[in-house]
């Protein structure tokens, strides 16, 4: 997994509420194979209108936000849709890291899996930092320390929170399934457990095996 | 010390507790669709196999065509179904394919073959997994690398949520069902009122339920931020699983039911947030925005951005109404509609085609209407009973099981700016397709929509 420690880069703001995954990347490109990228598909519906031209007024159509690394965005982004590609789509357009109030669950794990930061922060901090990066006075840069917890805006520092696990994976760039191949013998060992106490939840063969399935 | 549902559900699972509170979980059943592409591509880059094979079963669902076969598609949906088939036979994990009597939509399946069972553990990767929570398990959505994760190890990491209960009293007006109380629950507690929470639904409304009302209700838990909803397993429960295909049987079933019993949420257990709803419960819902919580009573008018209370709050109800092609203060039920669709893990099952067809027996559609019900197993049990028949008398389309319309994805679409109700579960934009105007309903309220050609309220046909 792509590692990340500190992050200094341009921001662009989308301070509208609610961006689901549909919207992130709509479900007709999710056919499309990983390897082939996302990035162009990125709010694909709102970048671009109806004959595929870019709208200009879409904050990622702007020369000033044509480079941003960093999403400053509404609260509940990420909602809906599992779909991982929608971490995809941003990390391929070449987003490391969005901050919002608050995010979808599901996007916030899959975020993390994928070496990019999702940043919770209160929602008038929120609209403080989008305030700095949509002035034309304001310098959009800002800084991320994941290590310090900390981000930097406008002359700012903003103190953050992510726990656990999932921060060590993304400082050190390790891959959690090899992580937990680590624990082999304890799962086994508790789905021995697991098993004797709860032995209809096992294996399904017999029991299936014995019905008319189709 | 007195525990959860949840709590109970969650304990018994888990593998081991980090420090930093991270928890390693025992997933018991793991359900697979065509989405399962990606992670199957990470197994064989990491040179992986699948550690628990006989307790993962697959269905095709996202991409399937719901007429027409598998020559109806275009070549890169047609591969996600033919790749879906190849790695399921490849890793010999148990699927039902296209063409095979049982396939169908994997929130559907699950509970229907007694592949869900009360107090289990089952992921998926599809935010809808919550529906399987209507039995009493802890069933949520997880992401592809979650799912490469899970096919690799038969175990999850996952942080703590918290738990909010659901109280719903009082008792259901003629006309309101399931997907009412459930829109009616997200109107009041927001998009985002459950997010880091699992939901525990209770209270006489959820008792006097069936387990598909159960079903319909936590597969929406989603749609209100939380990973998870559930039910506490009861008689209804019990009832329903036995003689399911995969359900344990003789006594195996009946040491299963004594241990079920014994998870219900102790009285003096403690909830981080409770919700109370009674009064909301008196009319049919509908949605008129771009998110489920705008769900107001069929018989409302849509409501004001001004009265939003926050200029952000003003300016999303706007975006909203724009793309919905709607205006402030129209009634809704005058809102003239072009299609109609009935099926999806919300409500594709028995019960929703049996709402829907006593409402198609009162005329004709005035629109299209596609009904997909939401397995091949539901398909023949409404055939058995003439549903079809009534459907397709009724000017219906009558197609086969998948996730069809709600999504979109096997090209089962709605039109660029054509306004539908839909019994799905997402008003998003672009859900349904570019530019598509979505309004989410039950079945009935569908049903009586078709047959006026506007939104319509079920209560005023019969």
């Amino acid at each position: 997994m792509r590692q990340f420690v500190t992050v200094t880069a341009k921001a662009a703001p989308m301070p509208a509420a609610n961006i689901d995954t549909d919207q992130i990347i709509p479900a007709r490109f999710l056919r499309r194979p990983r390897k082939e990228g996302y990035g162009d598909c990125l709010f694909y519906d709102a970048r671009f209108d109806e004959a595929g031209r870019e709208r200009p007024g879409h904050v990622l159509n702007q020369e000033r936000y044509a480079d941003a690394q960093i999403l400053v965005t509404g609260r509940n982004f990420g909602s809906g849709s599992s779909r991982e590609a929608a971490v995809y789509a941003l990390a391929d357009y070449g987003f490391r890291a969005v901050v919002a109030p608050s995010f979808g669950d599901i996007f916030f794990n899959n975020a993390l899996i994928n070496g990019f930061l999702p940043v919770r922060l209160p929602e008038e901090e929120v609209s403080e930092i989008v305030g700095v990066i949509s002035s034309d006075a304001g310098d959009n840069t800002i800084r991320i320390d994941l290590e310090k917890l900390i981000l930097e805006a406008g002359g700012k520092t903003y103190r953050f929170h992510i726990d656990g696990l999932k921060r060590r994976c993304l400082l050190e760039g390790l891959d959690d399934i090899a992580l937990t191949r680590t624990h082999t013998d304890e799962i086994e060992a508790f789905e021995r457990r697991h098993f004797e106490r709860m032995p209809w939840l096992g294996d399904r063969r017999r029991t299936a095996e014995s019905q008319d399935r189709g | 010390m007195s525990q959860t549902l949840f709590e109970k559900v969650w304990s018994s699972h888990e593998i081991l507790r980090t420090e930093d509170g991270d928890s390693l979980l025992y997933v018991d059943r793991h359900l697979v669709h065509e989405g399962s592409r990606t992670a199957i591509d990470k197994l064989d880059d990491n040179q992986l196999g699948v550690a628990r094979r006989h307790q993962t079963f697959g269905t095709a669902d996202h991409y399937v065509p719901t007429q027409g076969g598998l020559d109806s598609l275009a070549v890169d949906q047609r591969k996600m179904v033919e790749t879906f088939d190849a790695n399921m036979s490849r890793f010999g994990i148990e699927a039902w394919g296209l063409g095979t009597r049982r396939q169908g939509i994997v929130h559907v399946i699950g509970p229907e073959l007694g592949l869900t069972l009360p107090g289990m553990v089952l992921v998926c990767g599809d935010s809808h997994t919550s529906t399987h929570g209507a039995l009493g398990a802890l069933a949520f959505g997880i992401g592809a690398s979650e799912v490469a994760h899970v096919l690799a190890t038969q175990a999850i990491w996952q942080r703590t949520p918290k738990a909010m209960r659901v109280s719903v009293n009082g008792r259901l007006a003629p006309g309101v069902f399931a997907k009412d109380v459930i829109l009616a629950i997200i109107a009041k507690i927001g998009t985002g009122g459950a997010t880091g929470h699992v939901i525990e639904y209770a209270g006489p409304v959820i008792e006097a339920m069936s387990i598909e009302e159960r079903l319909t209700v936590c597969n929406m838990s989603i749609e209100a931020g939380a990973r998870a909803g559930l039910v506490a397993p009861d008689e209804t429960t019990f009832a329903y699983v036995r003689d399911r295909p995969f359900a344990p049987t003789g006594e195996m079933l009946e040491q299963a039911i004594a241990y079920w019993r014994s998870l219900r949420t102790d009285t003096d257990a403690r909830f981080d947030a409770e919700i109370t709803i009674d009064q909301e419960l008196h009319a049919p819902m509908i949605t008129w925005g771009t998110t489920p919580e705008t769900a107001i009573p069929v018989d409302g008018t849509i409501p004001d951005p001004e009265s939003a209370g926050s200029p952000e709050r003003r300016d999303e109800w706007q975006r909203a109404l724009d793309y919905m092609g709607l205006a402030a203060g129209e009634r809704l039920q005058d809102v003239q509609i072009d299609q109609v669709f009935i099926g999806s893990c919300t409500n594709g099952r028995i019960e929703d085609l049996r709402a829907a067809a006593e409402v198609a027996k009162k005329g004709r559609a005035r629109v299209p209407v596609l009904v997909s019900p939401g397995s091949m197993s539901v398909r023949a049990q409404a055939e058995a009973e003439g549903l079809d028949r009534i459907f397709t008398e009724a000017g219906f389309e009558w197609r086969g099981a998948g996730c069809s319309m709600c999504v979109g994805m096997n090209g089962d679409l709605v039109g660029f700016q054509k306004r539908s109700v839909s019994t799905s579960n997402r008003n998003f934009v672009g859900r349904q397709g570019v530019g598509a105007r979505t309004h989410l309903a039950s079945p009935a309220s569908a049903a009586a929509s078709a047959l006026c050609g506007h939104i319509a309220d079920v209560r005023s046909l019969f």
